[in-house]
């Protein structure tokens, strides 16, 4: 999907959230209005600046009249909407998305570089996950550390693409992209070479900066260390939607 | 929760664990002084008994379930005590204990008694329990009531969930603690 080009003559609808009246623009999403309105809903592959996957489903929502939930950062308002974003059912199945998460990979937050700086580990504590009910995969997953500034750890990896995108939208490498299918997918660079003899990306570190987990990080980090900065992406999308 | 008489009988063990958990116990500091008149630790590596009593009101597990040993206490601790507990991210969710899961049981153990030892190198097999061939969470063995994440739970972490089980309330850790805390 393209990022959104501004436009002038846009309509303002009015819609319900949890019970209270909102105004938006009409080519506006339930995220960004929730966001805008600080109202908490969760998300991960969601990120502003990046174009929409839809992929996670954690920011389901439900909508009055559909008998479908409906993903919050991938359907436009409506005038009339009814939005719920926090029944139980929602609560219920967003858990269930976060276990699922730690149970696919090694998430060993104890000694991981992105310990107390992670979207995950945040999702599990507001999402109500204190411990994961269905059996983990326990299935082994490769560290790349060829690059001479970044390494890539698949065992932290959530799947959740916005190192593609950020690479192919904003800096305009297309380094990474995804390979395989199922539990078989994983995030490759070039052609599932080693990322350190990649001869498209130009080290800019931005997918290292957006990626949500301990998965993409600088080298000679430590346990903790990896802080992260996003602040760059606003800012460069919205410059580049106007040019 | 009230136990027989006036205070609350406690039970704790170690599995898999690196006895941090327990260290964040013991820092709970002067405030066990106070906890020392609403409970009674009847069973732990704290204190001396060598039992485990035939009923207790709470028991704390720390570590994660890795050898026949493990599997046999947690089972045991799960029929005596009333309400138990997983503390710490061991016990919670395998932690680094689990790190070996990829690996094939005997690779782990080639490699810890043999590749990398230079002194005689053997694998132990006297005196030691059978481990067991993946690592798991206490609660995928037996029934756990309340996870406290954190490795180790800060002591502030344990005093507010034992204080909140002695005063009769159900605690909500997710509100003090995460994983890797
Ligand atoms: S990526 Fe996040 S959730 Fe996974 S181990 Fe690291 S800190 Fe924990
Ligand atoms: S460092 Fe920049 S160019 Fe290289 S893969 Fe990451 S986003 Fe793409
Ligand atoms: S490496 Fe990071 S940004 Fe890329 S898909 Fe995995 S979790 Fe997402
Ligand atoms: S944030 Fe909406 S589907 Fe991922």
């Amino acid at each position: 999907m393209p990022l959104p080009v501004p436009q002038t003559n846009v309509r303002v609808v009015t819609l319900k959230v949890d019970g209270q009246d909102y105004s938006a623009r009409e080519d506006e999403t339930i995220i960004e209005v929730c966001r805008e309105n600080k109202i908490p809903i969760p998300s991960l592959c969601w990120m502003d600046g990046l174009s929409v996957v839809g992929a996670c489903r954690l920011c389901v929502v439900e909508i009055a009249g559909s008998p479908r939930l409906q993903a919050a950062c991938a359907t436009r308002v409506r005038e009339g909407m009814v939005v719920q974003t926090n029944t139980d059912k929602l609560q219920r199945y967003r858990r269930t998305i976060v276990e699922l998460l730690f149970a696919e990979r090694n998430h060993i937050c104890s000694v991981c570089v992105s310990n107390g700086h992670c979207e995950l580990q945040w999702l599990a504590q507001t999402c109500g996950v204190d411990h994961v009910r269905m059996p983990y995969r326990n299935a082994g997953y490769s560290v790349d550390s060829s690059h001479e500034m970044f390494r890539v750890d698949h065992n932290r990896c959530v799947l959740c693409t916005r190192c593609v995108r950020v690479c192919d939208e904003i800096e305009g490498a297309h380094t990474w992209d995804v390979m395989g299918r199922g539990s078989g997918c994983q995030v490759v660079t070039d052609l599932a070479k080693p990322w350190g003899d990649s001869e498209s990306c130009t080290s800019c570190g931005k997918c290292v900066q957006v990626c949500p987990t301990g998965a993409l990080v600088k080298q000679g980090t430590s346990v903790g260390e990896m802080v992260k900065d996003q602040t760059f992406l606003s800012i460069l999308a919205r410059r580049r939607s106007h040019r | 929760m009230s136990g027989n008489g006036s205070k609350v009988t406690v039970a704790t063990t170690w599995l898999d664990g690196c006895s941090g958990c327990h260290m964040s116990f013991l820092d709970m500091d002067q405030r066990l002084v106070d906890l020392a008149e609403q409970i009674d630790i009847v069973y732990s590596p704290l204190v001396d008994t060598k039992e485990l009593p035939e009923q207790v009101d709470l028991g704390i597990l720390e570590g994660s379930i890795s050898s026949d040993e493990d599997l046999h206490k947690a089972r045991e601790f799960r029929a005596r005590c009333k309400l138990l507990l997983s503390l710490g991210d061991c016990a919670v969710n395998g932690n680094v204990p689990a790190m070996r899961n990829p690996f094939k049981l005997d690779d782990v153990i080639e490699r810890a008694y043999r590749e990398n030892v230079d002194v005689n190198p053997q694998i132990p097999t006297e005196g030691v329990p059978a481990l067991l061939a993946t690592v798991r969470p206490v609660h995928h063995v037996v029934d756990v009531d309340i996870f406290v994440p954190g490795c180790p739970p800060h002591a502030d972490t344990i005093h507010y969930v034992l204080t909140e089980l002695i005063a009769g309330r159900t605690p909500d850790p997710g509100r003090v603690t995460r994983f890797g805390a």
